[in-house]
C-alpha cells in the first residue's frame, strides 16, 4: 500500500454506475445496457456515455438517470473532472448541459417542467417496495407458509436474500421501516402494518406491480437489443 | 374470421393505422422528432417475430396494397378500425389522419371503421370539427392523447371541465366509445403522462360511454387494474400487450394476461394489433394457440378458453361498436355476454 491518492479503475468507475438504477425499472443501468463506455484516464478525468431503449423515453427518468451517474461518479476519491453524456436522445443537449451545470431539473428544461422530480422518484420507489414484497414472500408461500401467518413476521424473521436487502434498502430511502423488528408487510406509503382485512389484496397488488415492472423491464431490454448491436458495460441478460 | 380447431373466430382489430412518416412527410425544422418518432415505432417491431420485421423504408410508408393484404388477406381481420394519430407538429399532413384514414378505406366498403379525435383545449373550433368528422365519417369512436402539447398546454386530464364539455358533446353526437392513451409517450416532461385516476372521475360520470385505455397503461399496468376493476365502463386495450410480448417476453404475456383476466376479465378485453408496427396475422393466430402454461407460478390467474379468445379476438369490440357478428361465429348462448360490464366481481372489494 502506498500513500498516494490511488488511481480510479474502470473497474471502480463501473462499480459507482451499478449503484444506479433506473428508477422505474428498478435496476442498475449497468445491468440494463445502457452504459456504453466508461473510461477513467490516470488523471482521474472519468468519461461517461449513456444511452436509452429509445429516442424518445420518458426525459423525466433520463435526467434523473443521468443527474445520479454524475452525482455516483464524481464521489469517488480518484476523479478529478466528471462528464456524463445521454447519447442519441431529444432532449439530450438538455439534459446533458443541465446535469453538467448542476442546473436541476426545472433549469434544464425552461419552461417545459415546473416542479423537480423528488415525487416521481418516491413514487417510483414505493412500486418497488410493492414488487419486492412479492418477491420476498412468493418463495415464503412456496415453502408451505400460508398467506395470514405473513402477517405476524418481522424482516428479521425471514431467511437471508438478496431480495429482502433490496426491500429494506427501498423501505429505507423511503423512510419506512425497515430494521429487523419491522413488520414483513407494510403500507407503502404510510408505513403501517397491513392487516388481515387488507392482505388479501395487498397480496394481489404486490403481484401485479411486480409483473409489471418485469413485463416493462422486458420490452425496454427488447428496444434496447433492436436499437444497438453492442453490448453495454456491465450488461446482464435477464 | 379465423378457423381453429373447428371453431370460428370473428376479428375485429379495434386498433390499427396508416400512416405516412416518410421523409416527404415531414416538417422543415422537425425532422430528428419525425424520424425519432418513426424510429421508435420501428423499434417495437423488433419485439414480434423476425419473419414478420419490415426494413425502416417500408415501414414509414406502406402502401393501400400492403395494408389490404397484411390486415384482411393474411392477417385474418373482418372488420378493423382506425385510430387517428395527428402528429401534425412534425409531419406535414399529419401521421395517421381520419381524413387519410377514410380516403383509403371508402374504397373497401364494410371493412372499415374511422374513429375520430378530439382535444378539450381547441374550445368551439374543435367541437365544430368533431361534428363536422362525425357527420362525414360516421365516427362512434374517438381517440384520445391527454398528454400531447397544445399551444404551450402541457396535456390535460379527461377530468377537466373542457374535457367534459367535449364529452357531452360527443356524447350527444353519438360518440360511444372514447379510447384513451395511457402509454409510452413523451411530454409533458416532469409529469408521469400515464396517470389513469383522471379515467376513474369521467367513466364514472359518463356511464354511458365506454372507456378504452389502449396499451394498458403500460408500463403503470397496475395502475390501469386498480382503475379498471371499479369501473364498469372501463376496457383493457390490447394493443402492445399481445404485439410487444407474446413473442418475445412469452413468459410476462402468461402473467400479465393473467392480471388482466383476474382484475378486469375477459368481456372486457379488446384485440389490437396497432398494425403497421404489428401485422395480425401472427398476434391472431398465437393467441388462438396460447394457453397459460400449468405451472405453479400461474396457479391463481383464471384461464381464459375459447370463448374468452373469442370475445378478446373481436366479440367485444363487435358489441362495443355494434358490428353484426355471423351466427356461426357466435357464442352459445351459456357463453357469457360479450363486452358485459359486471365482470368484475373477481375482485369484489377491491
Amino acid at each position: 500500500m502506498t500513500a498516494d491518492v490511488t488511481a480510479t479503475s474502470t473497474d471502480e468507475l463501473l462499480a459507482a454506475l451499478e449503484t444506479v438504477r433506473d428508477p422505474e425499472l428498478d435496476e442498475p443501468i449497468t445491468s440494463l445496457g445502457f452504459v456504453a463506455s466508461c473510461t477513467v484516464s490516470e488523471g482521474g478525468d472519468a468519461q461517461v456515455r449513456l444511452r436509452l431503449p429509445t429516442y424518445f423515453c420518458a426525459p423525466n427518468f433520463a435526467y434523473l438517470m443521468v443527474a445520479d451517474a454524475y452525482d455516483a461518479v464524481s464521489a469517488l476519491p480518484g476523479v478529478r473532472s466528471t462528464s456524463v453524456v445521454l447519447e442519441d436522445h431529444f432532449a439530450a443537449d438538455a439534459i446533458n448541459g443541465g446535469v453538467a451545470a448542476q442546473a436541476g431539473f426545472v433549469r434544464s428544461f425552461d419552461g417545459e417542467a415546473v416542479a423537480e422530480l423528488d415525487g416521481l422518484r418516491a413514487d417510483f420507489l414505493r412500486k418497488a417496495v410493492m414488487a419486492g414484497t412479492d418477491q420476498v414472500c412468493r418463495p415464503l408461500l412456496a415453502a408451505g407458509r400460508d398467506q395470514a401467518a405473513l402477517l405476524a413476521m418481522r424482516l428479521g424473521d425471514v431467511p437471508p436474500s438478496h431480495a429482502l436487502d433490496r426491500l429494506r434498502d427501498r423501505r429505507g430511502e423511503l423512510g419506512l421501516p425497515a430494521g429487523e423488528s419491522a413488520p414483513l408487510l407494510i403500507d407503502p406509503v404510510t408505513g403501517a402494518a397491513i392487516d388481515a382485512g387488507a392482505l388479501p389484496l395487498h397480496m394481489r397488488k404486490a403481484q401485479l406491480t411486480r409483473t409489471s415492472i418485469e413485463a416493462n423491464s422486458g420490452i425496454c431490454r427488447g428496444m434496447l437489443r433492436h436499437r444497438y448491436d453492442t453490448r453495454g458495460q456491465g450488461e446482464e441478460d435477464q | 374470421m379465423y378457423e381453429h380447431n373447428g371453431e370460428k373466430y370473428f376479428i375485429v382489430d379495434s386498433h390499427m393505422h396508416y400512416w405516412n412518416a416518410a421523409p416527404d412527410n415531414w416538417v422543415p425544422g422537425a425532422e430528428q422528432y419525425a424520424k425519432g418518432w418513426i424510429e421508435c415505432f420501428h423499434a417495437y417491431q423488433g419485439l414480434g417475430p423476425p419473419e414478420t420485421h419490415w426494413s425502416l423504408e417500408h415501414f414509414q410508408k406502406y402502401s393501400e396494397d400492403d395494408l389490404m393484404k397484411d390486415v384482411f388477406e393474411d392477417g385474418h381481420v373482418d372488420v378493423a378500425i382506425f385510430q387517428p394519430t395527428n402528429l401534425k407538429e412534425w409531419y406535414t399532413e399529419g401521421f395517421n389522419t381520419t381524413e387519410r384514414n377514410a380516403e383509403m378505406g371508402r374504397k373497401h366498403p364494410g371493412k372499415f371503421i374511422y374513429n375520430t379525435n378530439f382535444d378539450p383545449r381547441d374550445g368551439d373550433l374543435g367541437l365544430e370539427e368533431l361534428k363536422r368528422h362525425v357527420g362525414e365519417y360516421g365516427s362512434i369512436g374517438v381517440k384520445l392523447y391527454t398528454a400531447e402539447w397544445n399551444n404551450g398546454s402541457r396535456g390535460y386530464k379527461l377530468s377537466d371541465p373542457a374535457a367534459y364539455r367535449y364529452l357531452e358533446a360527443a356524447q350527444k353526437l353519438g360518440i360511444k366509445n372514447i379510447h384513451v392513451h395511457k402509454g409510452p409517450t413523451i411530454w409533458p416532461l416532469d409529469k408521469d403522462a400515464f396517470d389513469v385516476s383522471d379515467i376513474d372521475h369521467c367513466a364514472t360520470d359518463f356511464p354511458d360511454l365506454n372507456f378504452i385505455i389502449e396499451h394498458v397503461g403500460l408500463p403503470r399496468i397496475e395502475d390501469f387494474c386498480f382503475m379498471a376493476t371499479q369501473e364498469p365502463n372501463v376496457y383493457a386495450g390490447l394493443s402492445v400487450v399481445i404485439g410487444g410480448l407474446m413473442y418475445a417476453r412469452p413468459n410476462f404475456f402468461n402473467k400479465v394476461m393473467g392480471e388482466l383476466a383476474f382484475w378486469v376479465g375477459e368481456d372486457k378485453m379488446t384485440f389490437g394489433s396497432d398494425y403497421g408496427i404489428w401485422e395480425p396475422k401472427w398476434q391472431v393466430e398465437g393467441f388462438v394457440n396460447w394457453e397459460m402454461p400449468d405451472r405453479e407460478e400461474f396457479a391463481d390467474y383464471p384461464r381464459i378458453g375459447v370463448a374468452g379468445k373469442k370475445k378478446i379476438l373481436g366479440l367485444n369490440a363487435a358489441k362495443l361498436y355494434g358490428i353484426e357478428v355471423p351466427a356461426e361465429c357466435r357464442l352459445p348462448a351459456d357463453a357469457g355476454t360479450p363486452a358485459a360490464q359486471d365482470d368484475a366481481q373477481l375482485v369484489a372489494g377491491a
